[in-house]
């Protein structure tokens, strides 16, 4: 195992990919001559020439177009979007297009495609470059939403979400690409799609999130383990397909449960997580399941103001003693 | 509809049970509060009654097997109806019947309950009791519903705990897990119709007959302060300690007329008779030491439930002498020799040993001089009795020789204060060493 980082796991599990198979390319806002935004994408043009390594025109509508129909002629496309914040121009490729396309063709027409990208708020990029775009991807039936935490999840979600069959919205994080972490070697690391990650173990009470989140959740959970309380954090890892035996386990053996997110509370990804966890496991709850969140506000530019708009791990902790009846 | 018999905690920490005898057999007609069987508890020997009518179908616990709390030992059915799917079950996890079994239990308790007679004429006054502006926080509304977390039904449903009869420490007074499990470990006893959040003021609480009550104090900022400072420092009761010596002189002679008076009736009270009677009406004119901590408010009782420590073979058990400060000295008497005779053939019921506001251990039998009690949570104040002895002391300039006795109390420091148990010891003082006090 090697210690990497996220940013470092992802050109990895790209250029594994690219090798492995011929069909893979990726596309985005200087992506090749300028070593990706990110620098996620460095190197790879010098290894895999510009017929695979394809930098586009600011025109996300436009490059998710040609990488849906280039899904459906078979190729496997990577579309890399700037910022998800970007991708809203173009939803209509995603939610109209590559998510139904092999429904409506009575599965005649394939559509292996990932969009990937920073997503949620990294620091001071105000309201409009600040969002957590998961809800738009995880409404509609069709496109599978991936949110890696670590270096290895980076790595082993992104060959996973290359390989799937169907449309994947792969969610990265500005803050995430310089945090390191053990990576194995294996060429063949790949972690299946769906099935949940618990980050820690505990008893009293469950921290259910997914992406950057995960952190801030692990940070109340050391705090929360000073006054004794053991907390178990759960990560998603995708939301769609979700890991709901995963969910069910962790709240039916702590019998509590608190959803952290970076997005709005309202019809957000956590209101789906709380309705299903109500459904399920309605015996095993010892107080209702509660949820930390982005305050209901676009995101504010000021320092001050962006840090009390975002969930802490001071308000998970409020939260956790909300539900433990402390 | 089949009613199954659960293995129930018959003490406050029983975990499980030995099945002594069934007292009815297969095939038998039961109905509702019929003893089914003897389980010996950590305690005692209880009896487990039936909480349904029918046919006892099945015994799924043979005599001398043991079952965890909540098991399931028995069916009760119609007598020809199906119950395969219940006898498979035997392990206590919830399922249909377990709901009558809830809903069972609390006419089940209220026999016991029926030994006090005010606890039916508050069941059937409710409104009085009920208050509504105060009671944001009881868990059963008026109308009768019961608040309590999703798993906290499931749990009160597969451990046979009658959610009727606890109280909650969740929001808006909602029933959570943790209360479902310290009423496992706490006795089915005194149903809670006949206790009382909105009770009559302190002044005329002597009028309000034999009915259990209390007031709740708020607790202060200071006092939280207090509370979390010396809960710190000594955890989880932060114990303080006051003694006293008492001049026996008088209640020595006391003694001797009453036992003169009730010899002829079989009776004799001890030393500790008088104490406890002294102790109970002291307490009445000290209500802040007969009081119970809980955690944002303080309990403080109307009645006084006096706790007697009696040793044991294989340890000690408190009977609680119930309202001790309206009961005469022999009936104190009377009671405390049956209840302890009881206890050393460990034939107590639960609600006979629990519900104590305050308690007394006498060692002068043994000898001991003077010793410190540790308290019985929730009670805030336990005495130490030691033994008479002559002693010289100083009165008016001149040694003389008194029968002297040492009391030493242990208070909780989250509810009494030195100057507050120091007042109450005084009290309790004058009226040992002058007995008609007593009567004032």
């Amino acid at each position: 195992m090697a210690e990497i980082t996220y940013r470092e796991a992802l050109n990895e599990a790209l250029r594994e990919e690219m090798e492995r198979d011929p069909d893979v390319f990726l596309m985005g806002e200087e992506v090749a001559e300028y070593d990706g935004a990110y620098k996620v994408s460095k190197g790879l043009l010098d290894v895999f020439g510009d017929r695979r390594i394809v930098d586009s025109p600011i025109s996300e509508l436009g490059f998710a177009g040609l990488g849906v129909g280039a899904a459906m002629a078979g190729l496997k496309p990577v579309i890399e979007f700037m910022t998800f914040n970007f991708s809203i121009l173009a939803l209509d490729q995603v939610i109209n297009h590559a998510a139904k396309i092999r429904y409506m063709s009575g599965g005649q027409i394939p559509c292996s495609i990932v969009f990937r990208g920073p997503n949620g708020a990294a620091l001071q990029l105000s309201a409009q470059h600040s969002q957590a775009c998961e809800t738009y991807y995880v409404h509609a039936p069709g496109v599978k939403v991936v949110t890696p935490a670590t270096p290895a999840d980076a790595k082993g979600l992104l060959k996973a979400a290359i390989r799937d069959p169907d449309p994947v919205a792969f969610m990265e994080a500005e803050m995430l690409y310089n945090v390191k972490g053990e990576v194995p070697d294996d060429d063949d690391f790949v972690i299946p799609l769906g099935v949940a990650d618990v980050k820690r173990e505990g008893t009293d009470v469950t921290i259910l999130t997914h992406g950057k989140t995960v952190h801030v959740a692990l940070q109340a959970a050391q705090k929360l383990d000073k006054d004794g309380v053991s907390v178990e954090v759960v990560d998603l890892r995708s939301i769609r397909p979700l890991d709901v035996d995963t969910i069910l386990a962790s709240v039916k053996k702590t019998n509590r449960a608190v959803y952290l997110e970076e997005g709005w509370a309202f019809a957000g990804v956590g209101a789906q997580i709380v309705s299903m966890v109500q459904e399920e496991a309605f015996d095993w709850l010892d107080a209702p399941v509660v949820r930390v969140m982005q305050a209901d506000v676009p995101m504010p530019y000021a320092k001050n103001l962006e840090q009390m708009a975002k969930p802490s791990a001071e308000r998970v902790v409020a939260a956790c003693n909300r539900v433990l009846y402390r | 509809m089949a009613t199954k018999v659960h293995m129930e905690a018959l003490s406050p920490t029983m975990e499980e049970g030995q099945l002594v005898k069934w007292l009815k057999g297969e095939g038998d007609e039961v109905s509702s509060g019929d003893v089914l069987a003897e389980i010996e508890t950590d305690k005692a020997t209880m009896e487990l009654v039936a909480r349904g009518d029918g046919v006892l179908r099945a015994i799924l616990l043979a005599e001398g097997g043991t079952a965890a709390v909540g098991e399931v030992i028995g069916v009760i059915a119609g007598a020809d109806e199906d119950i395969s799917a219940l006898v498979g079950e035997g392990g206590g996890s919830g399922g249909g019947g377990a709901a009558d079994d809830a809903a069972d239990a609390p006419a089940a308790e209220k026999d016991d309950a029926d030994a006090d007679p005010v606890a039916d004429e508050a069941a059937s006054a409710p409104s009085e009791a009920a208050a509504p502006s105060s009671d944001e926080a009881a868990s059963t509304e008026p109308s009768g519903r019961v608040k309590a977390s999703p798993l906290a039904r499931r749990l009160a449903e597969d451990t046979g705990v009658d959610l009727a009869s606890i109280e909650g420490s969740g929001p808006g007074g909602r029933i959570v897990k943790r209360d479902v499990e310290a009423a496992r470990s706490a006795p089915a006893a005194a149903p809670a119709p006949a206790a009382s959040k909105s009770a009559p003021a302190p002044a005329d609480w002597s009028d309000a007959g034999a009915q259990e009550s209390y007031d709740e104090v708020p607790v202060s900022q200071m006092r939280k302060a207090i509370a979390r400072r010396l809960t710190e420092s000594i955890s989880p009761v932060p114990h303080f300690f006051l003694t006293v010596d008492v001049d026996m002189t008088r209640a020595v002679a006391a003694r001797k007329q009453v036992n003169a008076l009730v010899e002829a009736e079989g009776d004799r009270v001890s030393f500790n008779d008088f104490v406890l009677k002294a102790a109970a009406a002291a307490l009445v004119r000290h209500p802040d030491c007969n009081a119970a901590w809980h955690g944002d408010h303080i309990k403080r009782f109307h009645h006084v439930h006096m706790g007697v420590a009696v040793a044991i073979d294989d340890g000690l058990i408190t009977p609680v002498v119930k309202h001790a400060d309206r009961k005469g000295l022999v009936q104190i008497s009377r009671e405390v020799k049956e209840m302890a005779g009881r206890a050393r053939q460990k034939r107590l019921k639960p609600d006979e040993y629990t519900g104590a506001t305050f308690s007394v251990s006498n060692l002068g039998a043994f000898g001991i001089h003077e010793f410190t009690a540790i308290i019985n949570p929730p009670e805030a104040g336990i005495l130490a009795v030691g033994r008479i002895e002559d002693t010289p002391v100083a009165i008016g300039g001149e040694v003389v020789v008194r029968p002297r006795m040492r009391i030493t109390m242990s208070c909780d420091h989250r509810v009494i204060d030195g100057a507050q148990g120091a007042r109450f010891l005084q009290t309790l003082q004058a009226m040992l060493e002058e007995p008609a006090a007593i009567l004032v």
